[in-house]
């Protein structure tokens, strides 16, 4: 657990570029510093590892000062990972990794086993890797070297500092989702900085805003979106703060389950006669043992009259796949220009039926739970 | 390759000219310079150049790393930047200036050598620890190296390719410069150069001239081997 109270940092010159920021980071929660350059972000982080002294304030890691322990022994059991990555072009990617393990004197075998471990948890394969050189290795491959390398030691805690911000959009996705699901697996204390507030809401349990040295907001990435606290944190989460809430959310949370379905194999008569009963244009069409084949439309029954739901069904039908976020099946939605799309699961099968209308509702949801403000006046 | 091709056509021609002027029977109305007589001024050649090369190591390594210390950086701007101005001033004139002061003799030449030696090692010394990308002195230190292990296992290691290319540029000036160092008293092969200028016979000048360029091309080369040596390996090209 780290523990920062009123703490703040003055340099020489008098800048004050952090005014007294008070907030907790629970054990195994990744809290992301969010702000906009020089909003003191990277400061406060450097100043839990002591590599900006702090001017006022304390910092407790597990209810110890920090600034009472070793400041080598400290950075020693906090992972540092940054965006310029800084690895030793003159070690290997194995005495990289190992660079921690090596201050702690551990033994040979023991560091080669805890890299080849890291090099897998990265989904490097370390009987190729282990030996390179970073110059040999791509951007993206150097940045997981570096957070396999902050991990070397297995510290409870970890500093990182825009790991992902000097890597293409396509590859830094791909990390991002990596890295998440390692934590899942590993469960680490993470302060995490960024100035991208995307990445903030994707990563972070927790979010601390910060603007000009003063902590403004420290909440979940959720609510951050749904309850900005004031027009500075609603200007930084940009507008379109709905989408990103949609994206917070998981397809699963939003649809209907077990919708009404026809068999692909049912005559067209009694689907008109079910579209009536249900009140409703369209029908999914699944085959047997429930796998999503189509849809069919009131129109389309009409027209052909008679024969079998193959006749006159629409097989070309997009779908969202079950644990995708809301954001993604919004977007299957406008491509296709339709307002229902069924979910599935990862075998084809359905699962559930997602509209448009339900959308709405969360959205809706949303503005009203901003503390009682009305959608944004135009300025 | 082909840099290795033109070294060995480069250095035999020196040799084969040394040779071919030391066989012939006399030179207008002298001697050449014996065998013997080139020989013992190559050594001594290489011995001012050796002492002074060692002193300038001795002290532009240290001096170059220190004022990249934290708290010796004020240090660095005057002390580097005299370095990079003294190394325009021309070779004679660093030599002449040196003779009133420290009179004539072989130490007065060898310190002559030595300042103008010095330049070349203590600026890439310097140049080689502070342009060490930040970023990796960052980590070392947010992972809890402490300045010692900093300086040992990342700053000399990285630097030190750097220094060498330093010490070898620096050597093969002073081999040049050191046919200079005859005129405030100092020995070696320029002063067969300057007998020749003396009794204006082109092929005395060449005897003394030939030699101290070889010198200078297997020093180099010599030199350049050890450099890749020095090299840690994952910093090798290709």
């Amino acid at each position: 657990m780290i523990k920062l109270e009123n703490v703040k940092k003055v340099y020489q010159d008098g800048t004050e570029a952090v005014k007294g920021v008070t907030f907790e980071i629970k054990e195994g929660e990744l809290c992301v510093l969010l702000g906009p350059s020089g909003c003191g972000k990277t400061t406060t982080m450097k100043m839990i590892n002591r590599l900006i002294p702090i001017t006022e304030g304390h910092i407790y890691i597990d209810g110890t000062d920090n600034r009472e322990m070793d400041e080598n022994e400290l950075r020693r059991e906090m992972g540092y990972a940054i965006q310029e990555i800084g690895l030793f072009p003159h070690m290997t990617v194995g005495e990289n990794i190992a660079t921690v393990p090596t201050l702690k004197k551990w033994s040979d075998e023991e560091k080669k086993e805890r890299a080849r471990n890291l090099l897998n948890l990265m989904g490097m394969d370390p009987d190729e890797f282990i030996d390179k050189y970073p110059s040999e290795l791509s951007g993206g491959q150097r940045q997981r070297v570096g957070v396999a390398r902050s991990l070397g030691a297995d510290p409870p805690i970890m500093l990182m500092d825009e790991p992902f911000g000097a890597i293409d959009p396509i590859t830094r996705d791909r990390l991002q989702d990596e890295f998440l699901k390692i934590q899942n697996e590993i469960q680490k204390t993470i302060v995490f900085v960024t100035h991208d507030i995307n990445e903030a809401i994707k990563m972070g349990d927790k979010v601390a805003l910060l603007k000009e040295g003063k902590l403004i907001q420290y909440s979940q990435p959720a609510e951050l979106l749904a309850a900005p606290k004031n027009r500075f944190v609603r200007d930084f989460v940009g507008s379109d703060r709905t989408l990103k809430s949609l994206r917070l959310m998981k397809v699963d949370e939003a649809m209907k389950e077990s919708p009404r379905v026809v068999k692909e194999d049912q005559d067209l008569e009694s689907v008109g006669r079910i579209m009536e009963e249900e009140g409703v244009n369209y029908l999914i069409v699944v085959e047997n043992g429930n796998k999503l084949k189509g849809w069919i439309n009131r129109e389309d029954v009409e027209e052909t009259g008679q024969g079998k739901v193959t006749d006159a069904m629409v097989t070309d039908t997009g779908a969202a796949e079950i644990g995708t976020n809301l954001a993604d099946a919004l977007t299957v939605m406008l491509e296709r220009d339709v307002a229902n799309i069924p979910v599935v699961d990862g075998n084809n099968s359905l699962r559930g039926l997602l509209t448009f209308n339900d959308l709405q509702g969360l959205i809706g949801e949303t503005y009203t739970e901003s503390g009682g403000k009305h959608p944004e006046v135009p300025r | 390759m082909r840099r290795r091709i033109v070294l060995i056509i480069l250095l035999s021609i020196f040799i084969g000219v040394t040779i071919w002027i030391t066989e012939m029977g006399s030179l207008k109305y002298m001697q050449p310079k014996t065998y013997s007589d080139i020989g013992r001024q190559t050594w001594n050649h290489l011995k001012m150049v050796g002492i002074a090369e060692l002193l300038a190591i001795g002290i532009g390594v240290p001096l170059g790393i220190f004022v990249t210390r934290p708290g010796l950086k004020k240090f660095a701007t005057p002390i580097v930047g005299a370095a990079n101005v003294g190394q325009t001033i021309p070779s004679l004139a660093v030599i002449a200036i040196m003779a009133p002061i420290l009179g004539y003799g072989f130490n007065s030449a060898i310190i002559a050598l030595f300042v103008y030696s010095l330049l070349p090692v203590l600026r890439n010394s310097y140049a080689g620890i502070s342009d060490i990308d930040p970023a990796i002195i960052e980590s070392a230190k947010g992972m809890g190296m402490s300045r010692t292990q900093i300086a040992w296992r990342i700053e000399l290691p990285l630097a030190r390719p750097v220094i060498m290319a330093g010490i070898r540029t620096s050597t093969v000036i002073c081999v040049g410069t050191a046919t200079l160092a005859v005129l405030v008293g100092g020995e070696g092969l320029g002063k067969i150069i300057l007998t020749g200028l003396y009794t204006q016979i082109p092929l005395l000048i060449v005897q003394g001239a030939a030699p101290t360029a070889a010198l200078a091309v297997i020093l180099d080369t010599l030199l350049g081997g050890f450099e890749a040596v020095m090299t840690p390996r994952g910093l090798k090209k290709g």
